[in-house]
């Protein structure tokens, strides 16, 4: 079974038709590229995956359980538990400026575990949220910086500290949206390196990039979006070597 | 020197009713402007433009006429509806714990005006990525807005804050318009019987350390919100 499928997804704000019909499914571990031009609906799209647009039509079916469902011009079923089938790392971090980097991962864990229905007693709980916290710092290379504050990190920094807090609650898909466009060039490759090494069987992520490199090395499967269709996907070798669409070429040769 | 003593033991008095109120009026205005503030950003139109006119006539007004509204007008009222069952005029009766409770009643209605816009100026200043944030996170609305947004806010609100704050607790003296007996009363009380000036001047200067103890314990707060940017 698909980790993800998304069928004929479609938004539209005002006359504006942003997503035509989206269709996808992706397998676990699979990593997913997303590249286009600009106001393709990349960004678009991602938010759908995590409830911050509601789409005005389609699927988003996560393994197996349908999580959310539209129909045109009624009001969307969303499963409870669907929030937390996706994690999404923003481009511009947004971490929580008064928490310390330790703090920013275990907030949401933490007050998870405060509510009347978990299942663990909390201080049990804690202790485990805190040791998955050290232990995701490590992944991404900030253990020394576990109780700085947001203000005292680098760019580069602190997009790591926002990879690790989406992990926390160990989503099934992983969201990026452009995780480097708002970094100093110098500042991208620390970033790249730690999406990259996440990679693994049980990590399933799509990543929106304007990084043809990274997507070509890192990615199981590319997907070109223009206009809201999705213009040409494949394997990186078919969409970056031999790309079938003239619009797909145009975009891949202005972009190198 | 008995009359100094005298002078400021009475002023002091007057004083610690000048500072019930202030402190009053901080404790029941703050949460209600918090309330305000979100019923004049409500997505429900009617709402909205309720509070809105609400918030525009309670800024758009004296204080001292809404003190006086509240005070008279309750009893007026009451005595054009049942004008045979009323003995006076004055529904708030004239001994000093109804004045102090009118008084109260417009200084936190007024006050909570202002504040609503201070809170409602901070909230929208609060980028919408921190909200995304928390819902990306699994986080309700109310966790998102009192365990990420609210500090974000108290930090950016602190200046305006304690400019209003400081003038309230001025503003205090308008109180004895309706005869509750603060700081101002008790010192025009001297003028007017004893023909003294100088405990007015003793009543500034009560006004005065009090407004320098706040304005040290504001700027402890806002050093205290200094090991984060937000
Ligand atoms: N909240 C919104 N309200 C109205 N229009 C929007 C909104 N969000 C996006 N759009 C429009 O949707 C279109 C697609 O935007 P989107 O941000 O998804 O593009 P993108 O592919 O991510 O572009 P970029 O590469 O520049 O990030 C644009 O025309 C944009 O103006
Ligand atoms: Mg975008």
């Amino acid at each position: 079974m698909s980790i993800l499928e998304v069928k004929d997804l479609r938004k539209r704000f005002g006359n504006n038709e942003v997503l035509k019909g989206i269709d996808l499914t992706l397998e676990k571990g699979e990593v997913l590229a997303v590249i286009g031009s600009s106001g393709g609906g990349k960004t678009t799209f991602l938010r759908c995956l995590n409830f911050l647009e509601k789409a005005d039509s389609g699927e988003i079916v996560v393994n197996g359980n349908t999580v959310y469902r539209a129909v045109s011009g009624k009001e969307p079923e969303i499963l409870p538990s669907a929030q937390l089938s996706f994690g999404l790392v923003f481009q511009q971090f947004n971490l929580f400026p008064q928490y310390s980097v330790k703090e920013n991962l275990m907030l949401a864990p933490r007050l998870r575990a405060k509510r009347k229905d978990s299942a663990v007693p909390y201080k049990e709980a804690l202790e485990l949220i805190g040791k998955r916290a050290d232990e995701l710092l490590a992944t991404v290379g900030l253990t020394e910086k576990a109780d700085a504050y947001p203000c005292q990190l680098s760019g580069g920094q602190q997009q790591r500290v926002a990879i690790a807090r989406a992990l926390m609650l160990s989503p099934d898909i992983l969201c990026f949206d452009e995780p480097t466009s708002a970094l100093d060039p110098e500042l991208t490759g620390e970033v790249l390196r730690v999406i990259r090494s996440l990679k693994n069987s049980e990590r399933t992520m799509i990543i929106v990039t304007h990084e043809m490199e990274f997507a070509r090395n890192v990615a199981d499967k590319v997907i070109f979006i223009s206009e809201g269709m999705i213009e040409e996907q494949g394997t990186p070798e078919e969409v970056f070597g031999s790309p079938k669409s003239e619009k797909t070429r145009a975009f891949l040769r202005s972009d190198s | 020197m008995a009359l100094f003593l005298e002078v400021c033991s009475q002023l002091a008095g007057g004083f610690v009713t000048a500072f019930l109120l202030f402190l009053l009026t901080l404790i029941f205005s703050l949460p209600l402007g918090l309330l305000m503030s979100f019923c004049t950003m409500s997505k429900f139109a009617p709402l909205r433009v309720l509070f809105k006119i609400i918030v525009w006539v309670l800024r758009g007004t004296p204080l001292m006429l809404q003190i006086f509204a509240i005070f008279y007008l309750p009893g007026l009222l009451k005595w054009f509806v049942w004008p045979t069952m009323n003995t006076g005029w004055v529904w708030f009766d004239t001994t000093f714990t109804t004045r102090f409770i009118a008084a109260l009643v417009a200084f936190v209605i007024n006050y909570a005006a202002y504040f609503s816009e201070i809170f409602r100026g901070g909230i929208q200043s609060i980028s919408q990525g921190q909200y995304e944030a928390g819902q990306v996170l699994g986080l309700t609305r109310r966790e998102v807005f009192f365990k990420i947004v609210l500090l974000q806010v108290i930090k950016r609100i602190i200046p305006p804050m304690s400019n209003e704050i400081i003038t309230l607790i001025k503003d205090t003296s308008l109180a004895n318009t309706i005869g509750v007996l603060e700081l101002i009363w008790e010192a025009k009380d001297f003028m007017v019987l004893d023909g003294l000036i100088w405990p007015l001047f003793i009543a500034g200067a009560f006004y005065l350390i009090f407004v320098g103890v706040l304005t040290i314990a504001f700027n402890k707060i806002e050093k205290k919100l200094d090991y984060f940017k937000a």
